[in-house]
């Protein structure tokens, strides 16, 4: 699976270095944001209003991306595309693969959980930059387990579900001290246990809740963003506790085809296991 | 839980504390950055900029540059905080016609961002220019 990962990385570093001049190139650079865990344009956990990428009105956007997460007991990686049409519309899709610890998976016989997301994004009102309000957006992140003995086990009631959020994001130029602010605050209607890889509802809950979600975030230079991120969680399940996540995030932006990131995330409780802390690292390509 | 709250919000407090640091310069953003020279350094930087890109220097084909560069100095003079008059035209009667497409807009931004940085600007003096400039992208974004 790694060597797969980074094969396909390796492959999206060729092209890209063979085709700069393409990329969409309409947005201040550092705008377009990083992908997020779930493939949506965003920060890391949190899906933002800005679509992924740098395109403006007249023009289009692809990018691939890989993001890995190793805390305490597990690992997590997802890897995707993402689209993005006119600043209007972003489509993406992630594959995310959970990987558990052998003491879980001699009780569980289940060595990683897959899942399948497939996301849908459109843009509302305004620019992140030259609006006088927040750019908003609707988006909706259909998810598909491909097993579901981890999350019935637990005593989840389904193996797939869709979740909806409004996301607002704004970028504050020269705001902090003469540097430019950016902040988002997204709204999540969710049935997820662990972002769905645990499965959807639960004995103790089996409807939507609405969980907070928010970024900040402060762009030292034109190439480097620092900033935090947290993301509510909804509690369904009685067997296993569900924490909030919270991340503190470093991005270099060399130039408008290629982003990195690296984040301290702490996850809290996850899946039995306490104190899930550990280095999140993501990086994303621009196809054009 | 009610921990991760804390230190979100603690994250929070802190930059927010940070933006309310009042910035501790009296003289204006002109004098800051150089005053007169350094406007008009960034005027040509801007002006020799547009004429080495082919998407915006057709926007500029038929311009009287000479024109151009007396009142884009005065208006960039009055932005930063300087002693001067504006005499040109509004922004939305300058743009109106050009129908100036959101990307064309955006690669003027960043040739401009070009222009500072030559004529020496830091990246937050950089920024301050820019604040001032991005509400008036209404005014001609595709008129
Ligand atoms: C914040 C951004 C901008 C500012 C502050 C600005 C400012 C000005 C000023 C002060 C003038 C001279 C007005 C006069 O002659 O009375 C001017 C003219 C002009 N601007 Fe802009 N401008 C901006 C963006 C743009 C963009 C994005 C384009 C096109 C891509 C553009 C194209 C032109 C053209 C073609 C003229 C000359 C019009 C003529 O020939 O009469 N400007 N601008």
């Amino acid at each position: 699976m790694r060597g797969k990962h980074i094969k396909t990385v390796m492959v999206g570093g060729i092209f890209l270095c063979a085709t700069p001049i393409m990329a969409a190139e309409g947005k201040l650079l550092a705008t377009a944001g990083l992908s997020q865990l779930e493939g949506s344009g965003g920060g890391g956990l949190v899906p933002w209003a800005t679509l992924a990428g740098y395109d403006s009105r007249d023009e289009t956007t692809a990018l691939l991306f890989m993001t890995d997460v190793n805390i305490t007991d597990y690992r997590l990686s997802s890897i995707g595309v993402a689209t993005s049409f006119y600043d209007r519309v972003e489509l993406s899709y992630a594959q995310q693969t959970f990987g558990l610890p052998v003491g879980l998976v001699k009780q569980l016989s289940v060595g990683e959980i897959k899942q399948n997301v497939i996301g849908a994004k459109v843009r509302l009102y305004g620019d992140v930059v030259y609006s006088t309000y927040p750019q908003l957006s609707i988006g909706l992140q259909h998810k598909q387990l491909d097993d579901d003995s981890v999350a019935t086990a637990l005593g989840a009631k389904d193996d797939s579900g869709t979740d909806f959020y409004v996301a607002a994001t704004k970028v504050h130029l020269g705001a902090v001290a003469g540097y430019n602010l950016v902040w988002n605050v997204t709204a999540r209607a969710t049935k997820a246990n662990e972002m769905g890889l645990l499965g959807y509802g639960g004995p103790d809950n089996n409807g939507y809740q609405m969980m907070m979600e928010v970024s900040v975030g402060l762009l030292l230079s034109p190439n480097w963003v620092v900033g935090m991120e947290y993301r509510q969680k909804p509690n369904n399940l009685s067997s296993v506790k569900e924490d909030d996540w919270t991340d503190l995030f470093v991005s270099y932006m060399p130039n408008k085809n290629i982003n990195f990131t690296a984040a301290y995330a702490d996850l809290g409780t996850v899946a039995t296991q306490k104190d899930q802390k550990g280095v999140y690292l993501s990086m994303t390509g621009y196809l054009w | 839980m009610v921990n991760h709250l804390k230190t979100a919000l603690l994250m929070m407090s802190v930059l927010l504390v940070a933006c309310a640091t009042p910035t501790k310069t009296p003289i204006s953003l002109y004098e800051e950055i150089g005053g007169q020279p350094t406007i008009e350094a960034i005027t040509d930087n801007f002006i020799d900029e547009i004429s080495f890109n082919k998407d915006i220097y057709r926007y500029f084909e038929k311009t009287n540059i000479t024109r151009f560069r007396e009142k884009f100095i005065e208006h960039l003079c009055v932005d930063t905080g300087g002693p001067c008059t504006y005499t040109g035209d509004t922004m939305l009667k300058v743009h109106q016609g050009q129908k100036i497409t959101e990307t064309d807009f955006n690669l003027t931004v960043d040739l401009l961002v070009n222009a500072m940085k030559k004529a020496g600007l830091t990246y937050v003096q950089q920024n301050r220019v820019l604040k001032v400039l991005a509400p008036m992208r209404g005014e001609m974004l595709y008129k």
